[in-house]
This record gives C-alpha cells, structure tokens and sequence, in this order.
C-alpha cells in the first residue's frame, strides 16, 4: 500500500476565517476514505485541495508524492475523476458526448472513444443503446448521476473524488447507487475520496471513515471501529442511527 | 409605379442593406470579445458597460452629427454613418455575451474546470454554445435596431432607404416618405424572423 493522496498540516482559510485546521491524512491507494461532517466542517474545501480547484492556505497537498502546486494544472485534472452533488453535466452534449468530454479533451481516436463510453454506460447500468444519444435533460435524477459517475471514469483516472455524489436524489435511488459504488469499486479497486454529511452512507461506504468537525480533524476510523468511538462528534453522528421512528 | 422610381428603390434598399451588414459585422467582432473579456475582468465591467450604455443614449441624429467634425472617422459620407450605427449596436451584442456566459450554471463550468479543460476549451466547448442563443439574441435586437436607424445616415451623406424619407419629408410627398419606409420596415422583420428562426433552431438542439 502506497499514499496516493497526503494532506500535509493543510490549512485553508478566507481572510479571518479558518475553514480547514490543519489537516494531516494520508489516503492509501485502493481505498474509500470517506470525510465526515456537518455542514461547514471544511470537508468540501479539503476534497477541492485535491484536485486543484483550491490551494491550500498553508502545508501541502501532495498527489503521488508531489505538492498539487506543482503539479501542471490540467494534469492533475485529468489524471482525477470528480463527481458532486449538481452533477454539472454539459446540456448542450448528449449522454455520450458528457462520457465522452476527457477522453476527447485527450485526443482519443473516435472508435476507441466510442468503445470507452459504451463499456462505461454499461458498467454503471445504462444501456447505451437506450442512453447514449439522449441529452441530459432526458434523464432522471439517478440516471444523470450514473452519467456523472461514468463521465469521472472515462479516461480511467487514479483517484475518484465524490461530492456528496447522492445527496439530491430520493432515498430509493441513493441505495440504488450506493450498491452501484460498492460494486464499481469491487471491480475497478479505485482509490476514491467521498465527502458525505450522511453517517449511514460513511459505514456503508468506507474503508475509513475521517471526521471533520469546525475544520479539524476528529478522528479517524475504520466502520466498525468509528460505530463504538466516543467523541462527543461521533456520538452525534452515531445517534442519527439509533434513533428509532415511532409512528404515531 | 414608374420604373425610375422602381430602380432607385432596389439601390438604395441594396445601399441599405450594404451599410447595415458592414455595421453589424463589425459591431459582432467589437462586442462579443469585449463582452467576453469583461466576463474575466469584472473590475472592467462598469467601465465597458458605462461606455457603451452612453453612446446609446445619445439621440441617434446628434450622434450622426457628432461625428462630422471628427478626424479619420467623421466627415461626411458612409464611414461615418457605419461608426456611428456600430455605435449603436455595441450595448445589446455585449450585455448578452455577457449575461449568456454568466448564466452557465456553476456546476457546469466546475465540472468543465474539474475535468482539466484550459480556460480556451471551456469558453469554446462550454460557454459560448450554451450562451450561443442570448447572444444571438442580442444580435437580432442590434439588427432590428439597426435598419431603422440606417434611415438617418441619410442626414450625414450616408445614403440607404433614408434618402427618400428625408426627400419626402422636404418636399411634403407621402409616396417618397412611404418608398423608404416601406422598405425597411420590410427588412427589419425579415431579419427579425430570420435571425428568430436561427434562434429557434439553437433552442431545439437541446
């Protein structure tokens, strides 16, 4: 096992405010380190680190050993698949041209794309046949999420970055792609980062569960491990568990 | 209709045309990459805007005018006619490049950035297609406008359909008045539903 991603005391902050304190983790390639956290615990901010959307206040990120500051911009980019809540699929391109998009962008020959994406839709349960000529506006919610997902995939990236990747679609549909994931990740191995404020989808999904709280980092734990912590933050997000519903 | 008058109406409607196709050309390739730049250069916005919303104000005949005395583009004559409808058109061509291209939603351009397209790929492959319809929407308003306003170029020597209302105006003849406006009217809504149509058609593709 090797670090692929390492924050190094990684700090962010906007004028006074210190959004991320900090942070030292490491992520080990193959696993799905899920960050943790309410609204405002600086686990969006320390997942756009990553990618290079956002740089780091102070310390390092580093990816394969080197500082993302370093790294030539579009590179790391391309060599991260990023997934978030919006989606943000292209409107204007249809379901393969959004597959498509990074491959392109890498100056694939067209058959080859073409085989990519096809393998790609089906992997995360579209027919292509049935999809690829739609245009996003076409779809379901979930349906564009399997987009999204697949979209990250395309030029088969090193890292998966997941922001809150589930959170707008019906509870129905989450566990749908929450079973998606787990068997993506069984059959691609992929390191992935997953930012969620939803402890149930952390146990479901995490080999290590990271939690954040005000922009420091709690504790780190694997599921099992994290369902008997004892901070008071895990205790908060543990009794969204236990408490049980009682019809009236 | 006797066929002197006939022959006149078809050159002074091509003169018409002549000037509000150069205007438009070159007030396209003045505002949609001012309206670009100020999309990256917010400080610039006010500024940009400011000048252009000015020149829009000022009441197209005293802009003709104004003009006249101004060295290497003034004078009398059609340069000075096409100055001054470029003028005109700059405000609408801008304000929608500008306000199409910060329409695209957020989540769009972050995926686009996330993806590792440069800051070219994501204007030409994301932006101006999906501000594409706003902008040509600025583009037929320019053009509507446009052909009306052509008809004062008239005043400054720069011929088109004008000369015929201005002639008729003079010399108190309705069917002169009527040879000019007749006409472009004629043009302003075909450009009108043309340039609809192309609007349309973007729509469609989505």
């Amino acid at each position: 096992m090797s670090a692929v991603v390492e924050f190094r005391n990684a700090s962010y902050r906007i004028g006074a405010r210190e959004i991320l304190k900090s942070l030292t983790l490491t992520v080990e390639e193959g696993e799905t380190l899920v960050l943790l956290g309410r609204s405002g615990s600086g686990k969006t901010t320390a997942l756009k680190m990553v990618n290079g959307l956002l740089f780091p206040s102070a310390g390092d990120v580093l990816v394969d050993g080197t500082p993302t500051r370093r790294w030539e911009p579009v590179r790391l980019k391309r060599r991260i698949g990023y997934v978030i809540q919006e989606i943000g699929l292209f409107p204007h391109y249809t379901v393969a041209e959004n597959v498509g998009v990074v491959p392109r962008l890498e100056k694939w020959d067209a058959p080859r794309i073409r085989a990519r994406v096809d393998a790609l839709l089906r992997q995360v349960g579209l027919d292509p046949e049935q999809f690829a000529a739609r245009y996003p506006a076409q779809l379901s919610g979930g349906q564009r999420q399997r987009v999204g997902v697949a979209r990250a995939l395309a030029a088969d990236p090193e890292v998966l970055l997941f922001d809150e990747p589930f959170g707008a679609v019906d509870p129905v549909t989450r566990l749908d792609l929450q079973k998606q994931f787990l068997a993506l990740r069984r059959d691609l191995g992929k390191t992935a980062i997953f930012v969620t404020h939803d402890v149930r989808e952390a146990l479901m999904l995490a080999t290590r569960i990271a939690l954040l709280r005000d922009g420091a980092l709690e504790l780190v734990a694997e599921p099992r491990q994290f369902l008997t912590a004892l901070g008071d933050e895990a205790r908060a997000f543990l009794a969204c568990l236990d408490w049980k519903v009682d019809p009236q | 209709m006797n066929s002197g008058l006939a022959s006149e109406i078809v050159q002074l409607t091509l003169e018409h045309l002549t000037l509000v196709l150069v205007s438009m050309a070159i007030a396209i390739g003045v505002a949609v990459p001012a309206g670009i730049l100020i999309t990256r250069r917010a400080a610039w916005r006010p500024w940009v805007l400011g000048f252009a919303n000015v020149m829009q104000t000022i009441p197209s005949l005293a802009l003709f005018g104004f003009l006249i005395p101004v060295p290497l583009i003034g004078g009398i004559g059609k340069r000075t006619a096409i100055v001054a409808l470029v003028l005109y058109a700059l405000l609408p061509i801008m304000r929608n490049t500008l306000v199409g291209i910060l329409g695209v939603d957020a989540a769009v351009r972050e995926s686009a950035v996330a993806m590792g397209m440069t800051g070219r790929q994501l204007l030409w492959r994301v932006e101006m297609p999906l501000a594409a319809r706003t902008i040509l929407a600025g583009i037929r308003v320019a053009t509507v406008t446009t052909i009306g306003t052509a008809t004062i170029a008239a005043a400054i020597g720069g011929g088109g359909l004008g000369v015929f209302i201005f002639r008729g105006i003079a010399s108190v003849d309705t069917a002169q008045i009527l040879a000019g406006a007749v006409p472009a009217a004629c043009i302003a809504l075909a450009a009108d539903g043309a340039l609809g149509w192309v609007e349309r058609r973007l729509k469609a593709d989505r």
